[in-house]
């Protein structure tokens, strides 16, 4: 049914906080979810022209780089974007047959694609570019927030999150259930400030971002001169008193 | 938003076919067309054909046509499968309608011409609302848009009816609808122009990165070298570069010169009215299929925000 769920008071709505302090914007999270999805719940994530010029495909996870602000203010900041499962979304809401559903015991926003007739309609509706037509099936893909992971009991308890999650190397992708004021994520959320984009369409995502912190005075002295390191000391009477200098 | 070819065939031929059916449905009955009963099946005719031929062009548009009949379930949420249900109601009465014409069966006619063109009328509002009720276009998500829809399918269709009715000898009324609803289409699209031109998009990279708090946002690198779906179906640019002449055109074509015409049919006519009549239905037809190429290719969704070179 495309009607939205009523969430039951303290339902769990699961999602994303994608810290845009610490992205350094390796796509990692974008290969690796990928890696995962194309052989998911959601599989294949399909590509044309693989090997040659204008190749393309099926991606759930695409990371932007902005420049923000100008002068000592301004900054290069890297930005994650997928699926923000929202709580209102309207590409549940326009689709005409169904198959476009959000799922009442966690919020989870997903497509079943034996149902989709590949009107494309909900793509039209997102204003985030969250799903992906599958030309190949002629049917349309999004982020799943890897519902075949976060529930699987045969892999080991502390992986089961997403896999954009689980192998971000610089720690910006946090999961957990928004929902729930005292989880790890929305406290992480209320200590950072943590934003929704695109307020204004109302469609009320449950991912959150968190602003890149401002720069501190200290960047603006320059750092102190880096000494040899100890075994770059040859003398070991000049080692020793390095040593006891240092201390 | 990517001009479909499938999806502008539709709402122009679906359109015209369901604002014929209308006219016909309110006007026969009250006795202001020709009384001939191969007028009133021909025209029923036409209209039903123009509505079919929409209907499986927007077939085309769908990566899974043989799935269509699930469009009919989700009616309590979605103009889209609405405006399926609907479709596929007004062709019972429109059938009844038809048969009733072509056998004179006067006490058919009314009932089952008014049904159709309350069907036609509901069809037609269904399919504006699908892109009124899209929140991240801006040119969409505008009231005057539905109303729109309506005001373009009546006048295509009283255009066609205008054209019929001359050809049988009786097209003073319809040729008098068909250039009012031309001036009026006139202006309307005038007006949702301006408004549109004039409107702010309420979106911004500011808003949807989130990063205005720091100073203006510019995009530094694409996430991909390549084209991807976003880009293609939904940042489209080609029609912002001709725009204005485009829509000189589209307005001149669709509106003014029909009008202009059908009411010279008016005054000469004869075999003038006729070659006036039919040249004023394709004119309208020709410029109203441009008009709907604008409203794809002029569209802009927030998706664009995230990737360079918009705006």
């Amino acid at each position: 049914m495309t009607s939205l769920p009523t969430p039951a008071p303290g339902a769990k709505k699961l999602g994303l906080v994608i810290d845009l302090d610490t992205c350094v914007g390796c796509h990692a999270c974008a290969t690796n979810c990928k890696e995962w999805n194309t052989s998911g719940h959601m599989a294949p994530l399909p590509d044309q022209h693989p090997y040659s010029a204008a190749q393309e495909g099926v991606w759930f996870n695409r990371v932007h780089a902005y420049e923000a602000g100008d002068g000592d203010e301004g900054r290069t900041v890297h930005f994650p974007r997928s699926c923000l499962h929202c709580e209102t979304p309207a590409c549940v809401t326009v689709c005409p047959t169904g198959a476009s559903y959000k799922r009442a015991e966690d919020g989870i926003v997903l497509v079943n694609t034996d149902m989709c007739i590949g009107c494309q309609l909900c793509a039209w509706a997102c204003p985030y570019g969250a799903r992906e037509l599958d030309e190949d099936q002629g049917v349309m893909k999004k982020c799943t927030l890897c519902v075949d992971r976060i529930y699987n009991e045969t892999i080991p308890e502390d992986r089961r999150v997403p896999a954009c999650v689980s192998t971000c190397p610089a720690n910006a992708r946090h999961f957990g259930d928004l929902g729930d004021p005292n989880s790890d994520v929305s406290k992480l959320v209320a200590e950072r400030g943590g934003y929704e984009l695109m307020p204004e369409m109302g469609y009320q995502p449950v991912n959150r971002y968190l602003p890149p912190r401002k720069a501190s005075s200290q960047v603006k002295t320059p750092p102190k001169e880096a000494g040899p390191l100890p075994s770059q000391i040859t003398n070991p009477l000049l080692r020793w008193m390095d040593k006891v200098l240092s201390r | 938003m990517k001009p479909a070819p499938s999806i502008i065939f539709f709402t122009v031929a679906s359109g015209a076919g369901y604002g014929l059916l209308f006219w016909l449905g309110v006007l026969k009955p009250l006795g202001l067309l020709p009384a001939s009963s191969l007028f009133g099946a021909t025209a029923a005719i036409i209209a039903l054909a123009l509505i079919t031929a929409g209907l499986c062009s927007s077939l085309l548009h769908l990566g899974r046509p043989e799935r269509a009949w699930r469009a009919l379930s989700q009616w309590r949420t979605s103009w889209l499968s609405r405006e399926g249900v609907a479709a596929v109601i007004t062709f019972l009465p429109a059938t009844v309608f038809m048969i009733a014409l072509a056998h004179d069966e006067e006490r058919f006619i009314l009932p089952a011409g008014l049904l159709a063109a309350v069907g036609a009328a509901i069809t037609v509002y269904c399919t504006g609302m699908i892109y009124a009720s899209l929140k991240p276009v801006k040119e969409w998500h505008h009231p005057m848009v539905a109303p729109g829809y309506l005001l373009f399918a009546s006048f295509s269709g009283a255009s066609l009816l205008a054209m019929l009715a001359i050809f049988w000898g009786g097209g003073f009324f319809p040729a008098l609808v068909a250039a009012a609803l031309g001036l009026a289409a006139l202006m309307f699209k005038r007006a949702y122009w301006a408004s549109v031109d004039a409107t702010p998009a309420g979106s911004t990279r500011e808003t949807a990165t989130g990063l205005g708090f720091i100073g203006k946002v510019r995009p530094l690198e694409s996430p991909h070298t390549e084209a991807n779906y976003l880009l293609r179906e939904m940042v489209f640019r080609v029609g912002r570069v001709h725009a204005a002449k485009l829509r000189s055109i589209a307005l001149l074509l669709g509106f003014a010169l029909p009008a202009l015409l059908f009411c010279l049919a008016i005054i000469l006519g004869g075999g003038a009215a006729m070659a006036l009549g039919l040249l004023a239905a394709v004119s309208a037809l020709a410029g109203l299929l441009l008009e709907r190429w604008l409203i794809f290719a002029e569209a802009t969704h927030t998706v664009g925000l995230y990737y360079p070179t918009q705006r």
